[in-house]
């Protein structure tokens, strides 16, 4: 019990017991395990490796094999209580899509994102003129899986964009215990080397009110249910 | 009237004909009623006194009963019997395993080789026409007999897949965890069209007879045995069929002639040769038939998710081969994502193999590990220990 991970303890007590719960990129379900195990959730993971698939299954736990990129569509509105994208969200060809996503699938979402805008980070750019390589992003530039990395304030932006509210945040490092942050603080932009934010909605889902009908092309679909396009959060 | 004869041999616990009485006909999606029906089935291991421990396994196309039991014509080994025995996956001591010829099948179940009661001659063309709805619409009457009210699980692969699905839309309730291998929620225009190639050459045989062949005494097996020939070519892939036979000649040499000079020619033949031993052409119609109209969607107006939505407390889970082209992953992928549109918990993985879709038959260690994972976890929620 001692060998929990930091954001899994961390995760596990943000989780009511009980609760439908989303796991996107759930490796080997060890997480999930741990919510079924401490907080009897009713589990479903998602996962794109087909070793992390056989292990999920070998726990007993639902998993499809698929990838947050492609497959929450499919999923009805609100048809968790949480969604968790754990370290995977700058991974997503679209985060901005998925977190919208995330949202509409769940009433809330577990995002953790490692913060661009750490000092460390700042300081490899600013000192040696290359990509940082830190515990939070050990990768080198060419072999790295995260292609939308992104600072915290540039996620808690997104989150006002999408009208999402932060109801915790956490700051998480290796081998330390979580630190409960105001993630708007610019000092936490510089010392926060992973986040982990609790989300939910301002305002219900746009599926769930009746949307508009666009039979014979009179009304005009609201913006919300338009494809989102690449580059607009740079513009705003 | 019901009829058990019990037939045990190596791990069967029983089995035979089930004979339902005139009285209780099956009712068809077509409209027409068959009757009086029989079922041919096995069972391996024993039910519980919860009896909460029954599994049934659905067959494919050209499969049957003997799952885990020496073929009566074939003298070959059960078409599944290395997932059925002690010790494996579906375990005797464990579960209460049954399996059941289809209707329209020639193994034991109410086919078109059956004796029409109206005219005391075999039906052949008067057969009904038959749906997967209608084979499991059997099925659940024979559970029924057996005083089973729920099913611990139903497992297929192929044409067995899609009764499990069929079982999940038509008899939720009775369903505690499915299994759906290989499969797909409904027959694409190639699936059809190779069946129509297989039916055309049965129909093309002058001995087929317009379907009454067993009254002449004869059998149109070069037409059964092309129809097998060129379905069999879709159960394996590319890769397998080159690894396997390549352009190996199975002489020194070409014949300059139409002998089979290629090893997958003989290999073909032989398939086809074996296989109208064990099976009847007029069955090979319908069945495939059935799979051609078989279109879950269709009665849940075209939205597949609306076929699970009453089955939100049933345990899926999907496997797919990727490089099976009968059925490929994107079939299955669409059985997913319509469970998760229902609400339904479900497993989905996609078996990385070369063997294609006969995959689910043959030795695959990742087919056995998902499987033996997705079920000891039912079995623990179940209380089966």
């Amino acid at each position: 019990m001692s060998a929990i991970r930091e954001d899994f303890a961390e995760i596990l007590k943000l989780v009511r017991p009980n609760a439908r719960v989303l796991d996107i990129g759930c490796e080997d379900g060890e997480l999930l395990e741990l919510l079924t195990r401490e907080k009897n959730v009713d589990g479903q993971g998602l996962e794109i490796s087909p070793e992390g698939v056989a292990a999920c299954l070998a726990r007993g736990l639902a998993v499809v094999q698929g990838d947050g990129d492609r497959d929450l569509d499919h999923f009805p509105t609100r048809a968790f209580d949480y969604a968790i994208l754990s370290k995977t969200l700058q991974q997503m060809r679209e985060p901005r899509h998925v977190l919208s996503e995330l949202l509409r699938i769940a009433d809330q979402a577990v995002v953790s994102v490692p913060n661009f805008g750490h000092w460390k980070v700042r300081w490899a750019l600013l000192s040696r003129g290359r990509m940082p390589e830190t515990g939070a992003l050990p990768e080198p530039w060419w072999s790295t899986p995260n292609i939308h990395l992104c600072t915290l304030r540039d996620f808690t932006t997104l989150c006002d964009e999408l009208d999402l509210r932060i109801d915790a945040c956490a700051s998480l490092a290796e081998g330390k215990p979580a630190r409960p942050i105001d993630p708007r603080q610019p000092i936490e932009n510089w010392r926060a080397e992973t986040a982990l934010f609790l989300l939910s909605r301002r305002a219900e889902p746009q599926a769930a009110a009746a949307p508009p009908r666009n039979l014979f092309g009179e009304v005009e679909l609201p913006e919300a249910d338009a494809p989102v396009k690449r580059g607009r959060s740079r513009k705003a | 009237m019901t009829a058990q004869t019990p037939i045990t041999a190596g791990i069967e616990t029983g089995g035979g004909t089930w004979r339902f009485p005139a009285s209780q006909p099956l009712r068809l999606d077509s409209g027409a009623r068959l009757a009086p029906l029989e079922i041919g089935y096995k069972t391996y291991g024993r039910l519980n006194d919860a009896k909460s421990n029954a599994v049934l396994v659905c067959h494919a196309l050209t499969g049957d009963q003997h799952l885990a039991s020496t073929h009566p014509v074939t003298g070959k080994p059960g078409w599944w019997d290395r997932f059925v025995g002690p010790g494996l996956l579906l375990d005797p001591e464990r579960y209460f395993i049954i399996c059941t010829n289809v209707v329209g099948g020639c193994m034991g179940s109410t086919g078109p080789a059956s004796t029409d009661p109206a005219t005391n001659a075999p039906y052949g063309l008067k057969f009904p026409v038959i749906t997967i709805g209608d084979m499991v619409r059997a099925q659940a009457m024979l559970i029924e007999a057996l005083g089973i009210d729920t099913l611990f699980a139903a497992v297929g692969g192929s044409m067995g897949g899609m009764q499990v699905l069929q079982w999940a839309a038509d008899y939720p309730e009775k369903l505690f965890s499915a299994v759906c291998i290989a499969a797909a929620a409904r027959h694409s225009a190639q699936n059809i069209a190779f069946h129509e190639v297989g039916r055309q050459a049965i129909m093309a045989d002058p001995n087929w007879m317009s379907g009454a062949y067993l009254a002449a005494g004869v059998r149109p097996e070069k037409g059964l045995a092309v129809a097998r020939m060129a379905a069999h070519i879709t159960y394996l892939s590319e890769a397998a069929l080159q690894r396997k036979f390549g352009r190996e000649l199975q002489r020194d040499g070409l014949s300059w002639g139409f002998d089979a000079d290629f090893q997958v020619e003989s290999y073909l033949r032989h398939q086809g040769t074996s296989f109208v031993d064990r099976f009847d052409a007029n069955s090979y119609l319908y069945i495939t038939r059935a799979l051609d109209y078989f279109d879950l969607a269709a009665t849940y107006g075209g939205v597949l998710a609306e076929a699970f939505v009453k089955a939100r407390h049933v345990k899926f889970c999907v496997l797919s081969f990727s490089s099976d082209w009968l059925y490929p992953t994107p079939e299955s992928r669409d059985i997913v994502r319509a469970l998760n549109g229902a609400g339904c918990r479900a497993s989905f993985a996609e078996i990385q193999t070369d063997k294609g879709h006969d995959a689910f038959f043959l030795d695959e260690p990742l087919l056995d590990q998902t499987l033996r994972g997705f079920l000891a976890a039912q079995a623990n929620a179940r209380g089966l220990a």
